[in-house]
């Protein structure tokens, strides 16, 4: 089986729009949950949220291109051509051809379908745009990578909430390592700032109204963002051949279902992913030095994980351990967070930094490990797991080691 | 008992599948074994038969609605505060 490891990392986030201004952000906690301004919120009671300022699409994409984009792919394009570059592979010759290309995503086309509704039942129009179907399905964003980049290989999209991009990443890293393919562009993406949407979200009850501070006493739930980021995974022997930068190692890959209840997280479903991923790589417990916690700000996905991280980890790592949620800084990104929250433990290992828990006021009694409050704090992590817990029960956990040759 | 406590047990009664008998001004919510996600769609029915909104959070560490009686209250002081502004 090949070891495989991470080349190249892209991002698309309200935290920044490229590598160092994101890490630059996530790195010193500076949250960027703020007011919505991209959609009208005199109709809604959560008016928070993290979006991406000044990007202006006609900037990045020809008109021609444009009018196939709904902006989860915008996104997904944006990150990617970063990820690609940063690599330095060229997937258009030969290359392509043992090249895959994974996007999760957890709901897709989410502003088409809005505008899309919109006029045939509020504006009583006939019809809609022919490009809306190609705009909104969710493998949208997956195949404008992939002709973008000419990634000819094993391609689809990814669909499990939250969990979405983290069981694409996780997918493709299992492709890489059994040799089915050299190299994969892997990732998610969400363009969740639509009315309805939110409109959605504010009914389940789970939102919060001040901003989003996971594990903190008094936090009152999550708060949306959009984003998109990918990786480019690539077997160790190749990216030797070619002499490629090497960011850290993909290690290993768990998932697990909850098999429970669609809303509320289940603690030993969680536990399993996080054990899976540790045997997936041949770790142990106490060698996770970090976690890039699912940490969404909700009383029950804070408390639960923190019994999920003492079940899988035993007390003694877990609280040796450092544990920090980046949705603190850029919001859930809930299809794209767990490639967000990758590109942040892969920068974690690369920097010998853990970034903190930002939003952090005091601790709750059920949620008693070490959080990295407020304060970035430096670390040199030999390995770290990257938690992913979807609604509906879905888990996926990715485990990273820094690269020593 | 008022129309509107009346329509909050129906409410509660169709969305929970509790016995309506069961259902008294002072019967917890967690002793009649009701499930988060059908407290939010009780909030929800409220809040289209009476056309008000309910700030119901369910991260809110305290619960703000423990026992039937405070459903009832809390609904019909939004009732008279949103009518008086209307």
């Amino acid at each position: 089986m090949n070891r495989v490891v991470i080349t190249g990392v892209g991002v698309f986030s309200a935290a920044g729009k490229s590598v160092p201004e994101f890490w630059e952000t996530v790195r010193d906690g500076k949250s960027v949950i703020g007011p919505l301004t991209i959609i009208p919120t005199d109709d809604l009671h959560i008016k928070i949220g993290a979006e991406i300022k000044d990007f202006d699409p006609k900037e990045h994409f020809a008109s021609k291109q444009l009018g196939l984009l709904d902006r989860f792919a915008q996104l997904a394009l944006m990150a990617s051509r970063e990820a690609v570059e940063d690599s330095g592979m060229d997937f258009h010759g030969d290359e392509g051809l043992r090249a895959a290309c994974l996007i999760g995503s957890g709901v897709g086309g989410q502003q088409t379908l809005d505008e899309s509704y919109y006029r045939i039942y509020a504006q009583g129009r006939k019809g809609v745009h022919p490009f809306t179907i190609p705009r909104l399905m969710l493998n949208a964003a997956c195949s404008h990578v992939a002709m973008e980049h000419g990634v000819r290989g094993p391609a689809f999209a990814v669909a499990s909430a939250c969990s979405s991009a983290t069981h694409a990443i996780g997918q493709a890293f299992h492709m890489v390592r059994s040799g089915m393919v050299d190299t994969a562009v892997a990732g998610g993406t969400e363009a969740c700032i639509a009315l309805g949407t939110m409109k959605g979200w504010e009914a389940i009850r789970v939102m919060a109204l001040d901003t989003c501070r996971p594990f903190s006493l008094g936090r009152t739930g999550m708060v949306l963002g959009e984003g998109a980021a990918t990786v480019i995974l690539e077997s160790l022997d190749h990216a030797k051949a070619r002499g490629a930068k090497i960011y850290a190692e993909l290690a290993g890959f768990g998932m697990s279902s909850d098999a429970m209840d669609i809303t509320l997280p289940d603690a030993g479903g969680a536990a399993r992913a996080m054990e899976g991923a540790l045997t997936d790589g041949g770790l142990n417990a106490d060698d996770i030095d970090y976690v890039n916690a699912h940490g969404t700000g909700t009383a029950a996905n804070d408390s639960t994980e923190t019994r999920a991280l003492r079940m899988a980890l035993g007390d003694a790592a877990a609280e040796e351990a450092v544990v920090s949620s980046s949705k603190s800084v850029f919001g859930h990104a809930l299809g794209g967070a767990g490639a967000l929250e990758l590109a942040v433990t892969t920068l974690a290992i690369q920097n010998g930094v853990v970034p903190p828990t930002a939003n952090f006021t005091e601790p709750d009694p059920e949620c008693d490990l070490d959080y990295v409050p407020n304060e970035p704090r430096e670390l040199q992590i030999g390995a770290a797991l990257s938690n992913s817990f979807a609604f509906g029960g879905l888990n996926a956990v990715l485990a990273v080691k820094r690269f020593d040759g | 008992m008022s129309s509107v406590e009346s329509d909050i047990y129906d409410i509660i009664a169709e969305k929970s599948a509790v016995d309506r008998s069961k259902l008294q001004s002072d019967a917890k919510l967690e002793d009649l074994e009701i499930e988060s996600l059908d407290v939010v769609e009780i909030i929800f029915a409220v809040e289209e038969k009476f056309d008000i909104h309910v700030p119901y959070n369910a991260n809110d560490q305290e619960l703000e609605f423990e026992t039937i009686g405070d459903v009832v209250t809390a609904v019909q002081k939004l009732i008279d505060e949103e009518g008086a502004s209307a």
